[in-house]
């Protein structure tokens, strides 16, 4: 008891109130588990981000503080708890699992602290649960999705297959392609999810397989990509049942893929808001000082971990470090006015980006490293369809 | 005026004390994440000492109790879930006390069913069969899409009493540390009656006990229903302190720290379960905001606790123990 | 539903049933004959699994990092046993299931920390990355064919050591009474050190041939360890044979029910309330096996013979 006593106590010395002019930013993903390896991905992308705005944005000091979500929900939950309780964080961002942001929103919103995605965008969070201090600088889960259904109708493909991952996420991908998609659906699956995933997919690809489908449509980010692109090649589905995924094939799963030589992953296509190979100038820095620094390809998650970081600097710019100026903060927010990785986008009335979506290509680079680059645009400056269930205009 | 007390209840009513005092400190120092920390122990501490009542004086190790803090949770979550958004009109309510009628009422029913059929094995098998039941119960709620299935659910609001107001940290805290200080008083109380007694009988020597000619098998499942009635009230404490109701709760995983919460305080004593969800909780914040890589340490402690005490913090610190602490864990009768 | 649909998914069932045998044959004969329960077990099986990884891309080979792999593994369960095992087997099975679980969290962390997050896809050398045709509208994975095949030898080796050798003899007899082992001058802590390498080595082999399919990843273990526990209290606690007809019963059950549930409860529920419900029902049904088999025959199918 007296050690619980000298604990709490030395505790609350630590966090007698800091009058020091910083920025506190909480970032919460995921940093243990196989999922962790996303986590990593977007640390780095913020450590380069704060090292770029050289430790500062406009006069105040940058304190970024990481926190783990365990890959659970409640996890994620207690961790933007003591973030925003404890730390007294004036933003929250990251969230990868669209079930741990559900789990934590209102954390965060009702403490009028300002939450921005910086990956998952559940459909419940574009429409009914639309808040106007939430913002994402990725997408909405459906749009992605919609826009490969899109690619599927131009390439003339008749009947799918669906596999996803049994979450929030995974069900809003299934809707958005579904949505799209004019063809027939010969049968989906959806399954086990969290640190403990099914990643073993013999019944699935074997049902795949007999149902006669044209092509199979799949989400499985993350470690679970490169199981079931290995699990696809294995049961020797290529010509029978081409591959068409979305946030699986991306620079996570690529090297691992390339390590292990899986050739058949070149060429194959996916869409997303965002490429390594998009010209503009903030994107060569960013893709050329992240290679430079980590020695790999960013990935999705990364340009919109940087982004994100982007977009707060631009609002706590905007009001002069006035961190006590909510309303001045909120609006320089939602003007985007900042340089994005993925060039300049609008927010919508629920605060999802407006945005194109291109179709990309696993292609060899220069070097004979496997990353992806833009081979058309499938949606220009397209909006989710959750938008219009959102009540703010 | 403590004159007359046992040395063990002035150290229970001193850490009760401790307890009562820190929460509103950390209000008053600006550092209310602390009383969320306390709040979260607390509840624990509920489910360690419900755990204790089987695991410690009874002898029958249960990995399936984290089952009734889901399912106590899940009491709080449904019918609050349905007053919000409709549907299934007969149990919707933010009534605090329709909450806890389901979560206790439901969680001895589950006892009940349940414990009949786990008793009937020994051992290891009845450590298996606890965590199968629970692992039933967690795999049912992750197929129900309804409540959230595997992402779980942001319940909207908390049980309404009259009087109290469980939206204020503080006096959600004092209500939960009153359960506390109630659940360690019934344990006790039922430890030292005479059912009791034949619970501890039936530990040490179970062919005794039935040669005596007490129904053992009917003594311990009373004792497993109480148990696991109580845990389910600490579900709805938790779920109301939460707010957010995930399968997740009733995961294996959360059994094991369940037990190890007991063990680590010291089996068969009153103060035992709360000084190790108290390490519990403290070691965990504490570990876990220096290294991503806290685990390790975690688990070289929880080895060096098995290795090295005997009876955990209470069998280290003190010379006091009670009767039935004197032989460690011996299981439920096998060999 | 068709016919060569069902033989592929009854082999997917098998293939999946006999990984399960692996880890289960080895956690049933430490808890037979030491009456250890080891919930470190599926630790085994992760560190086996990336050690194979590490050396396939050190020699290039996928067989022979299996080969060097298997000792090392057996080495690591080796250590397990002289320095943590072995001081906890007068406790009782509480401290046991503990002290294995502070273990487990040991594993993980030591593994993330040595390998990084992101787990190890192992590359098959192209012979194995193939399908073979076994009839008309049967075709299966070349390296789903090797891992049946490869379980079914060593369940055939298990079960020639069990019953036809000097050691299987001293196991068999530990199994059921050890004080008369020890009283016959056997070295009781060699023969507990022996087996316990022979169960990692078993378990390491089962993460050594998932790896490919799925990948090197920690915590990989834990999903596999309580399966496996399920597997051995339906069998009968420190029954080989036990293990090996429940592990292929709850191969099948699991991924034949993630077959086909599906389309039955569609039946008579919504289509996207049928794709979230089925696959945890048929992992649910696997824990209902054991309550119901444990209520009727509370020591499993095929108890030990004296206890």
């Amino acid at each position: 008891m007296k050690k619980f006593i000298a604990a709490a106590l030395a505790a609350s010395m630590f966090t007698l109130p800091a009058f020091a002019a910083e920025v506190k930013v909480g970032f919460v993903t995921t940093l243990t588990t196989g999922g962790a390896v996303i986590g990593k991905d977007m640390e780095n992308a913020v450590n380069l981000a704060s090292a770029h705005m050289g430790g500062k944005m406009g006069e105040l000091d940058l304190n970024v503080i990481f926190a783990d979500d365990g890959f659970k929900p409640e996890t994620g939950k207690q961790a933007t708890d003591k973030l925003v309780k404890q730390d007294d964080v004036d933003f929250v961002t990251g969230y990868i699992w669209s079930h741990v942001l559900l789990a934590s929103r209102k954390s965060v919103l009702d403490q009028g602290k300002f939450l921005i995605s910086a990956n998952a965008g559940p459909s419940e969070m574009a429409g009914k649960l639309c808040h106007e201090n939430f913002f994402s600088t990725s997408w909405q889960n459906d749009q992605t999705p919609e826009a490969m259904g899109e690619v599927l109708n131009q390439q003339g493909v008749k009947s799918l297959y669906i596999m996803a991952p049994n979450y929030a996420a995974g069900k809003d991908m299934v809707a958005g392609v579904e949505r799209t998609f004019k063809g027939e659906i010969k049968g989906k699956d959806l399954t086990k999810w969290g640190a403990d995933a099914q990643l073993d997919f013999s019944a699935e690809l074997a049902k795949a397989k007999a149902s006669g489908a044209e092509g199979i449509f799949v989400f499985y980010p993350g470690a679970a990509a490169g199981a079931f692109v290995k699990q696809y090649q294995q049961a020797g589905l290529k010509d029978i049942l081409p591959l068409y995924s979305v946030f699986t094939i991306d620079a996570i799963s690529l090297p691992k893929l390339q390590a292990a030589n899986f050739e058949s992953v070149l060429g194959s296509k996916t869409t997303q808001q965002w490429d390594p190979s998009l010209k503009n100038e903030q994107n060569k820095r960013f893709v050329t000082e992240f290679k430079a620094r980590y020695g790999s390809y960013p990935s999705f998650y990364a340009a919109q971990s940087y982004d994100a970081m982007f977009l707060i600097k631009s609002a706590v710019e905007a009001v002069g470090g006035d961190l006590t100026n909510k309303d001045g903060i909120r609006a320089a927010l939602k003007t985007a006015n900042y340089d994005s990785v993925r060039g300049k986008y609008t927010y919508g009335n629920n605060n999802f980006p407006i945005q194109n979506f291109y179709l990309r290509e696993v292609v060899k680079d220069n070097d004979g490293n496997w990353t992806t680059r833009v081979a058309s645009t499938v949606f220009e400056n397209n909006q989710d369809s959750h938008a219009k269930d959102c009540s703010m205009n | 005026m403590f004159g007359t007390l046992s040395r063990s209840s002035k150290l229970t009513l001193l850490a009760l004390l401790v307890l009562a005092i820190l929460p509103p400190i950390f209000i008053w120092t600006g550092n209310s994440f602390y009383v969320d920390l306390a709040t979260r122990l607390v509840i624990l501490a509920i489910a360690a000492v419900s755990l204790n009542l089987i695991l410690g004086y009874g002898g029958m190790i249960s990995f399936g109790h984290a089952a009734y803090l889901g399912i106590g949770a899940y009491a709080v979550g449904i019918p609050a879930h349905h007053e919000l958004y409709g549907g299934f009109e007969a149990i919707a309510s933010f009534g605090g006390f329709t909450h806890i009628f389901l979560a206790v009422g439901i969680s001895a029913l589950f006892a009940l069913i349940t414990g009949a059929i786990c008793l009937r094995t020994k051992g290891v098998y009845f450590i298996m069969i606890t965590m199968a039941f629970a692992q039933m119960l967690y795999y049912l709620l992750v197929s129900l899409d309804e409540y959230g299935a595997d992402d779980g659910l942001v319940i909207d609001a908390r049980s309404e009493f009259p009087l109290i107001n469980l939206d204020n940290s503080l006096q959600l805290y004092f209500v939960c540390l009153a359960s506390l200080a109630a659940a360690m008083l019934i344990v006790r109380t039922v430890v030292h009656s005479r059912f009791g007694m034949v619970l501890q009988g039936a530990k040490g020597n179970e062919e005794r006990m039935t040669s005596l000619g007490y129904n053992v098998y009917a003594y311990r499942l009373v004792a497993y229903v109480i148990s696991g009635a109580m845990c389910g009230f600490a579900g709805a404490l938790l779920g109301n302190f939460t707010t957010f109701i995930s399968p997740e709760m009733m995961a294996w995983s959360r059994s094991g720290e369940l037990m190890f919460m007991v063990i680590l305080g010291g089996v068969a004593t009153t103060l035992g379960p709360l000084l190790g969800s108290a390490a519990f909780i403290i070691i965990e914040e504490a570990f876990s905001s220096y290294t991503i890589y806290w685990h390790l340490p975690f688990g070289l402690m929880l080895m060096a606790v098995v290795l090295y005490t005997n009876g955990g913090i209470m069998g280290m610190k003190f010379k006091w123990r009670s009767p039935s602490a004197e032989k460690g864990t011996q299981e439920n009768g096998t060999k | 539903m068709d016919t060569s649909l069902l033989i592929i998914q009854t082999l997917n069932g098998i293939q999946l049933g006999l990984l399960l045998f692996l880890v289960a044959s080895g956690l049933t004969l430490i808890f037979g004959i030491l009456d250890f329960v080891n919930l470190a077990h599926g630790s085994l099986y992760m560190v086996g699994a990336f050690f194979c990884a590490t050396l396939t891309f050190a020699l290039g080979s996928f067989p022979l990092a299996v080969l060097i792999a298997l000792p090392l593994t057996g080495l690591v369960g080796y250590g397990v046993e002289r320095f943590v095992a072995r001081k906890l087997y007068a406790k009782d099975h509480l401290q046991h299931v503990l002290g294995t679980f502070g273990l487990i969290l040991v594993f993980d962390t030591l593994t993330h920390m040595i390998w990084g997050p992101q787990g190890i896809s192992i590359p098959l050398p192209a012979w194995l990355d193939t399908q073979v045709t076994l009839m008309k509208d049967v075709v299966f994975p070349t390296y789903r064919l090797l891992i049946i095949v490869s379980g079914l030898v060593c369940a055939a080796g298990l079960y020639w050591l069990v019953n036809h050798t000097r050691l299987g003899m001293l196991i068999r007899a530990g199994a059921s009474n050890r004080t008369m082992v020890s009283a016959l001058g056997i070295d009781i802590k060699t023969l507990f050190a022996l087996v316990f390498a022979i169960g990692a080595m078993l378990a390491g082999l089962a993460g050594m041939l998932i790896a490919p399919i799925t990948e090197a990843k920690i915590g990989m273990g834990n999903e596999v360890i309580i399966t496996a526990f399920v597997v051995i209290i339906v069998g009968g606690i420190g029954s080989v044979k036990g293990a090996f007809i429940a592990a292929i019963l709850i191969g099948l059950i699991d991924t034949l029910g993630r077959s086909f549930l599906d389309d039955v409860f569609k039946l008579f529920m919504s289509s996207s309330a049928a794709e979230t419900s089925a696959p945890a029902i048929s992992a649910m049904l696997i824990y209902l096996l054991m309550a119901l088999i444990l209520a009727f025959r509370p020591q499993g199918l095929f108890p030990p013979m004296v206890r």
